[in-house]
């Protein structure tokens, strides 16, 4: 037997470091060629790693949430035959070209003779037990949780089958879970602690940085609808099978587009580091996205090339694919303006955060019915606010109010977004 | 009257009622424990003591009537004969030793006992009836442990012929000719006895087989040895009473049609009931539980600071759990923070061959919506029963699918009642079957039967 080290491979161009959102193995697991051994995250897109040969996992190179680069050691497997990991130290990644320049930070090279960094030791962690099963453990470790006051069904067992340990009901206590004696309603002091790692982190990151970066400022315009909302109810009706369903956004999409060839400042991004802002000609929108794992904004390309149906399907197919998971990093980046729409649940008002180095984003609010004076009577219109961000850094308020203006005039009067005037 | 007051005060000295005292005197909490009939109850004093000293005795009996015949170890006994006056002065010497040792156990944690019948007067305050006169204690705690006693059949009350189990443990001479009506433990164990001892047995059930409460394949060994040792199975049979003239039980069975069962002495072991008559428990309103006392997790009743442990609080209806429910009350008396969170209470058919169930029966686990492996062992394939020649029976494992944690583990032999302790540390522990597997059993044991049967279970046997 002897161990073999399973490097990070080279994972896309310009990539010179992942970080690790999941293992699917562990210390002690036998792996078979091919098995997926963890997925690893780089900018926007997720790969998974297979085992290039069958052995048994010995170590883990990082815990989740960790950073590699490539090149480095991802795990170990202890394997038939001979091995390769101590015969020689791990070899130094190997940075590309391109990718020395752009992250030289975080991965200094290794001095040969370095030895390989320390394994982390598997976590107690055992499989969360399915609702209403019974907690199994023996019976000293059940009475030292009476008496601790501890309630075993909300502690994990790393034994066998699940069965929990006194190890286990040790690291529960440590927790700071002990409740107090004889009270009816226990307070409840647990802190759990969430790893902000993988997609979160970089939301996070991005979120942070726009704020702390962009000068943001809000404008809110209302809307009637009402024409708009006949006329896509009209289309929907009138539509093929295999045409998708319309939405209120393929018709903001084609609103943007036009009302962007007036206003080029509102389709650009602003690199701030070179004081240089890019007007693009092709409109990129983004479109926030929410999925099991966090905010994700996939991005209909070139909308000012594509009709009403097509941006509808673009954007029904994208918005699938992020929440599967499956959305590749060409579909997940270069958008140059985005909408955000959180449908009913969209509120009267919102102050979106700009997708940066975007200048420019709109917020759909919700659709309601509300009286409206014609100067003779009242009569019910379907009425929906547009809150939009905009970047006070090089997009000026008298610009932005004319911007929306333009857009809310579409909207109203839904012919002229598709007429040449 | 003089009143008595003590922190704790407990009606019934059953194995219930005197593990309650013992631990409560062991934690030094002032107890007094009122007892109207036996120190040790039912158990030690008409149940379960003096029904295993007699079924051992009835065993011995037996093998040597079969020495006397063609034995197969070749030992040849002549003309066997049995006194049963002093079986059952060995009996009585035996419950006798531990009746004094439950007093001298109680004694030595400084329990106060009582002799006398005890009467709730409110929640907190009993009247006893005892030889000195009439006292009445008041107390903070009150643990009901007044046990049950022998179910009576309404066409065949107990009097004369017709005799309960505790009778039936203290007959002055073996009866000619037994007629046992119900095919439970109870009556299956004694009348197996009394078979045994050369007596004429005939049990009549209702349900349509022996031991309805347990599965076929665990009934079936006991069944043939009922059969071999000359006892009549009617079953799917009704008792309808005493034919006229007083010497025959009449049944009726199942197409409707009587027949009538001279009998010397008939033993009505049709189940047993709560003792909560004469307590003035109606004075406490208590919630009940059909028959029973209604407790929860803690054996507290429907009313603070009054508990019920033992046959009172409903089935099973056994020692071992009354026992542990005493000792758990003690403890939370004592102010400990306790809850019954047994996985497990074994039971014992002290039949021949005896019955071991801890846990669940497959068919009860597929109920409870588990997926399940299960798998037995035989005797026959194991040495050790071989040279008792104890080859009835096996061992059998039921273990969830996914995970092989064991739920319930059965077994049918001769002598296996002792392996029930490697049955309940094993649910108890949560083994699962490859911890079973992994464990080195003796050999050559009975005990191997378990290692195989899990061994069997996960498709690794070895001798089979």
């Amino acid at each position: 037997m002897g161990l073999r080290s399973i490097r990070l491979p080279d994972v896309g161009e310009g990539v010179a470091e992942a970080e690790v959102v999941e293992w699917h193995v562990k210390v002690g697991d036998h792996v078979r060629e091919d098995q997926t051994l963890a997925a690893v995250m780089t900018d926007k897109a997720t790969v998974e790693i297979p085992a290039p040969f069958d052995g048994t996992v010995v170590a883990l190179g990082a815990e989740v949430g960790g950073m590699l680069s490539v090149g480095a050691e991802l795990l170990r497997l202890e394997v038939a035959g001979e091995g390769d990991a101590e015969a020689a130290p791990a070899p130094k990644p190997q940075p590309r070209a391109e990718s020395k320049a752009e992250a030289p930070r975080s991965h200094p090279a290794e001095p040969e003779d370095e030895p390989p960094p320390p394994m982390r030791t598997p976590s107690r962690l055992g499989p969360p037990r399915p609702a209403g099963e019974k907690p199994i453990a023996s019976p000293a470790l059940r009475r030292r949780a009476r008496e601790a006051g501890v309630d075993l069904r909300q502690v994990r067992g790393t034994g066998p089958a699940g069965r929990i340990e006194h190890a286990d009901l040790d690291a529960f206590l440590r927790g700071g879970a002990a409740a107090p004696a004889g009270a009816r309603r226990i307070a409840n002091t647990t802190v759990e602690e969430i790893k902000v790692i993988g997609l979160r982190r970089r939301i996070a990151q991005k979120m942070a940085e726009s704020k702390r970066r962009a000068a943001h400022f809000s404008y809110v315009e209302e809307i009637d609808v009402t024409s708009l909302e006949d006329l896509r109810a009209h289309l929907n009706a009138q539509a093929a099978d295999g045409k998708p369903k319309l939405t209120l956004l393929p018709f903001l999409m084609q609103a943007l587009v036009r009302t962007v060839a007036d206003f080029p400042q509102m389709n650009a991004l602003y690199d701030d580091d070179a004081e240089i802002v890019h007007r693009h000609g092709g409109v990129h929108i983004g479109i926030a996205t929410q999925t099991a794992s966090g905010l994700m904004v996939p991005v209909v390309r070139h909308a000012e090339a594509r009709d009403l149906w097509d941006c509808a399907a673009e954007m029904q197919r994208l918005a699938e694919a992020a929440r599967a998971g499956q959305a590749g990093r060409e579909e997940l980046s270069g958008s140059t303006i985005t909408i955000t729409s959180l449908g009913p649940l969209g509120g009267i008002v919102t102050t979106p955060v700009l997708n940066r180095p975007e200048v420019a984003i709109i917020g759909v609010n919700r659709q309601v019915v509300r009286p409206h004076w014609t100067g003779a009577q009242f009569v019910p219109r379907k009425m929906m606010n547009l809150s939009s961000s905009f970047d006070h850094r090089v997009v000026d308020g008298y610009d932005a109010a004319q911007f929306v203006q333009r857009i809310k005039s579409l909207l109203e009067a839904p012919a002229t977004i598709f007429i040449e005037v | 009257m003089p009143e008595i007051r003590t922190k704790v005060l407990i009606i019934g000295g059953g194995p219930g009622g005197y593990v309650t005292a013992i631990r409560l005197g062991q934690l030094g909490i002032a107890t007094m424990l009122v007892e109207r009939a036996w120190l040790g109850g039912t158990c030690l004093n008409v149940g379960c003591i003096p029904s295993k000293a007699l079924i051992h005795a009835a065993e011995a009996f037996e093998q040597a009537v079969h020495q006397a015949g063609t034995d197969r170890y070749g030992i040849r006994v002549e003309r066997p004969s049995i006194d049963f006056g002093r079986t059952m002065e060995w009996k009585d010497g035996i419950v006798g030793r531990l009746k004094g040792g439950v007093a001298a156990l109680l004694k030595k944690h400084g329990v106060k006992t009582l002799a006398g019948h005890a009467t709730m007067l409110d929640g907190k305050t009993a009247r006893v009836e005892s030889d000195t006169g009439p006292q009445v204690i008041k107390a903070e705690h009150v643990v009901l442990a007044t046990g049950s006693v022998p179910a009576p059949l309404t066409a065949l009350p107990f009097g004369g012929r017709v005799i309960s189990s505790s009778e039936a443990l203290s007959l002055s001479d073996v009866p000619q000719r037994l007629v046992v009506v119900g095919a439970g433990y109870i009556g299956l164990e004694l009348g197996t006895a009394f078979a045994k001892l050369g007596s004429k047995v005939t049990v009549v059930e209702a349900e349509d087989r022996i031991l309805p409460a347990y599965d076929t394949e665990l009934t079936r060994p006991v069944a043939r040895r009922l059969g071999a040792l000359g006892v009549e199975m009617l079953a799917a049979t009704r008792a309808r009473g005493l034919s006229p003239d007083g010497e025959a039980l009449v049944v009726e069975f199942a197409g409707g049609t009587e027949r009538r069962l001279p009998a010397d002495k008939i033993l009505v072991a049709i189940g047993r009931r709560p003792c909560t008559e004469g307590l003035g428990l109606d004075q406490l309103d208590l919630g009940m539980d059909g028959a029973f006392i209604r407790i929860d997790e803690r054996c507290a009743t429907s009313m603070r600071n009054v508990w019920a442990i033992g046959d009172l609080t409903g089935e099973p209806m056994l020692a071992h759990r009354a026992m542990a429910q005493g000792e758990m009350v003690a403890e939370i008396i004592a102010g400990q923070r306790r809850a019954f969170d047994k996985v497990a209470i074994p039971a014992i058919c002290f039949t021949d061959p005896e019955v071991v169930t801890v846990g669940l029966s497959p068919e009860k686990a597929r109920k409870a919506g588990h997926e399940i492996r299960v798998a037995s062992f035989p005797f026959q394939a194991n040495g050790r029963a071989l040279t008792l020649g104890a080859e009835e029976g096996f061992v059998r494992v039921t273990a969830r699918a996914d995970n092989h944690l064991i739920l319930g583990i059965d077994a049918v032999g001769q002598g296996i009642a002792e392996l029930s302790a490697a049955f309940g540390l094993a649910l108890e522990m949560g083994a699962r079957l490859e911890d079973i597997a992994g464990t080195i059993h003796a050999h050559p044991t009975l005990g191997e039967a378990f290692h195989e049967a899990s061994l069997r279970t996960l498709g690794e046997a070895l001798h089979i």
